[in-house]
């Protein structure tokens, strides 16, 4: 045993005369951080990196079977969900470790920010930061392009027609994004040599010099209010707190972190094997129109910021808003160099964080359920309720089969089922009168088209008079109060009213 | 000699150089210096000769709108009966081999009048979702953000700031012939047009259209 012990010892020593790695990877683990950065708080930043090691690992396994040509993509990923033995697996803890790594670099970054870490002399730090959050933003784009499906394709004609809205340069932007006029294989090569080659390069790169700040700088001491941070003095009191109170990064912080990242990794493996892997859904035939596309969850927050704009807002807001908020991101530590990092003194900054997740949230909900869009089979699949039906006679009867036929029911819901994009009509009764219904099926307005053209008098009077039934029993349906008085008080002069 | 071997492993080379410099004068070392400099130069200059190839080679999918766009044939003409609104699909024709699917190009064609077409995108002018199109209520309507459109392409409501891109067509023969092969877009079909009162107009509209 000493005799192997002894010739293990001479091997490391052979290897280390020539790569000489042991003084800086010492000098990395030993160095002294803050006691009270040991702290379950600071544990997202290796998560992320090792969330960003099982991705390149698991591309590059998906990558063995993969075939990248617009012909074959979709192809391909069939055969490793059904045929390549844990292919489905592989595929799965990839789309789940990209959620995963999307969703811990979001945390990671308002932790910093609710921290105040970004300040002096962390600001470069926090500026790598922001690219690596774009790219690992451009990985979960790329990426869902390489699923090539439906809602591959359709999102990235999302893409050309934000891109089509630069002015000048547009068109060019286009075909370039494209590799051609139109989304096809170019389009998919180039996105592949995006997704493994620059991208992935660029953000290992960029990780690598954030962690080599990290290790230099020191990781952040936890923020006590009043401590204020001076260009002219923080270096020399982070020096003192960590001669002073400091403990070797390994293995007093390191633990948590080791902790933490296989509790990620055992997450990201629990949800691929039991929620499996992100499509391939629809084939890629942009001449089947039975689709409706939604973006990966990253982005589900955009999709529905779109549908809220006002038509007047979009290209302004399209173009202008993503570089606001980047160069906002990037300001962050240049606007606040100095000063508080505790949170307690900081209520902008918890304000601010707490608007953007609230704000996100909300978005992200709501494009979950997609109020705005029509349903598209509601007004062949959804049933009417009974008892609106009851005792109709047989107008209100043809009324009702024309809310259906005519679509009524793709944006206006009723009993619970139909569209969202109207108001529900199960008491539009107690709202309008007759002839405001009239009236507003006629001309249409706001978000309604007008049926002027595509329905007979007839047909309108059918669904008016169905329209008109539909209120709550105990409230009487309204009505027009002049028509009424007219009708019971008679002007006097009779019929020669104008 | 073990001074030498010990050189590289524990100090820097830093002070070795100054050394050097000290013993060979600043003549030799400003020599050397230029020679630096035009090796940097040198470099410089052939990456910039490879630079511009490559800069060609990258925006070769850069062209004239013109140039990838063909006339295609839709099928006969009289397969489009008068009145009525047919969702077509025609293989682009600027095609790779390996496009696969991706070169299936879907099209809607209303016919009013014997030789009055109108070919619309399957793209909704907002952000070119393929919109759907119900002959019930003459309706299209996107399932994206529910952009809606009435039988003519114009804008009846959502998002969209236009209506549906019409692609140009002609008859040549029997055949009903478009000009395609781009994915249209704002860039490309029309420019963005502004909506004036989108409820007024619409409201005329279907007055006329009930009155009539």
């Amino acid at each position: 045993m000493p005799g192997m012990k002894q010739s293990g010892r001479r091997i490391y020593d052979w290897f280390e005369q020539r790569l000489q790695v042991e003084g800086p990877i010492k000098d990395a683990v030993l160095h002294k951080v803050p006691r009270n950065t040991a702290s379950w708080w600071y544990v997202f930043g290796s998560a992320a990196f090792t969330l960003l090691m099982l991705q390149i690992v698991t591309g590059i396994l998906l990558a063995l079977v993969y075939v990248p040509s617009a012909a074959e993509a979709w192809n391909s990923l069939n055969i490793l969900n059904h045929q390549v033995p844990l292919g489905w697996f592989l595929r799965a803890v990839h789309a789940w470790g990209s959620n995963f790594m999307v969703a811990v670099v979001f945390i990671h970054m308002a932790q910093v920010f609710l921290f105040g870490a970004y300040k002096f002399p962390r600001e470069l730090t926090w500026t790598v930061g922001v690219f690596l959050l774009l790219m690992t933003l451009g990985m979960a784009f790329t990426g869902q392009v390489l699923r090539f499906d439906q809602d591959a394709y359709w999102g990235l004609g999302i893409g050309v027609f934000i891109l089509s809205r630069v002015p000048w340069m547009g068109g060019g932007l286009v075909h370039l994004l494209l590799g051609g006029p139109t989304i096809a294989g170019a389009t998919l090569s180039r996105f592949f040599a995006l997704h493994v080659f620059v991208i992935p390069g660029t953000l290992l790169f960029l990780a690598l010099v954030h962690v080599w700040m990290v290790i230099k700088l020191g990781i952040n001491e936890w923020p006590m209010p009043g401590r204020l941070v001076r260009k002219s003095t923080y270096i020399a009191e982070y020096n003192q707190l960590t001669h002073e109170d400091g403990i070797p990064f390994v293995p007093g912080a390191f633990w948590k972190d080791l902790i933490f990242s296989a509790a990620v990794l055992a997450a990201v493996g629990v949800c691929a094997a039991v929620f499996g892997p992100a499509g391939p859904g629809g084939q890629p035939d942009p001449s089947i129109t039975q689709t409706v596309p939604k973006p990966d969850f990253p982005f589900l927050w955009i999709y529905a910021v779109l549908s809220y704009l006002p038509p007047s807002m979009e290209t302004p807001f399209i173009l202008i808003a993503p570089i606001l908020m980047i160069a906002g991101l990037l300001a962050v530590p240049f606007v606040a160099s100095e000063g508080e990092k505790s949170w307690h003194r900081r209520p902008v900054a918890v304000l601010a964080l707490a608007s953007v997740a609230v704000g996100w949230g909300v978005f992200t909900h709501l494009a979950m359920n997609t109020p705005w869009s029509p349903h598209m089979g509601a007004w062949s699949g959804d049933t009417l309720p009974l008892e609106y039906l009851r005792e109709a006679t047989p107008l209100v009867r043809q009324g009702a089969v024309i809310f259906q036929a005519k679509q009524c029911r793709n944006c206006h819901s009723i009993g619970g089922h139909g569209g969202e994009r109207g108001p529900a009509l199960d008491a539009v009764a107690t709202r309008m009168t007759p002839d405001q219904m009239r009236y507003k099926v006629v001309t249409g307005g706001g978000n309604m088209p007008a049926y002027g053209k595509n329905l007979s008098p007839p047909e309108i009077e059918a669904l008016v008079s169905f329209l008109e039934t539909l209120h709550p029993k105990g409230e009487p349906p309204a009505f027009d109060a002049s028509q009424q008085a007219a009708q019971s008080n008679p002007a006097p002069g009779g019929s020669n009213t104008p | 000699m073990s001074e030498e071997s010990n050189g590289p492993n524990k100090s820097s080379t830093g002070p070795e150089i100054d050394k050097a410099s000290d013993r060979e004068g600043p003549a030799v070392v400003s020599r050397r210096w230029l020679l630096l400099k035009a090796g940097v130069a040198l470099n410089g200059l052939v990456g910039l000769a490879l630079a511009v190839p490559v800069v060609r080679y990258l925006l070769a999918p850069v062209r004239k709108d013109s140039s990838y766009k063909s006339w295609v044939s839709l099928g006969d003409a009289d397969g489009f009966p008068v009145g009525e609104t047919r969702l077509v699909s025609f293989k682009n024709p600027w095609t790779q081999p390996w496009d696969g699917q991706t070169d299936n190009v879907a099209a809607y064609v209303r016919r009013e009048g014997a030789s009055q077409f109108t070919v619309f995108a399957i793209n909704c002018a907002h952000l070119g979702c393929p919109v759907r199109w119900f002959p019930q209520s003459q309706l299209f309507m996107c399932p994206c953000h529910g952009g809606v459109y009435y039988a003519d392409g114009s804008r009846a409501s959502g998002p969209p700031e236009r209506g549906l891109f019409t692609y140009d067509y002609k008859i040549v023969g029997e055949q009903l012939q478009i000009d395609a092969g781009q994915m249209p877009s704002l860039s490309n079909s029309a420019k963005l047009v502004n909506i004036s009162s989108p409820a007024k107009t619409s409201g005329n509209d279907g007055d006329c259209g009930c009155r009539g």
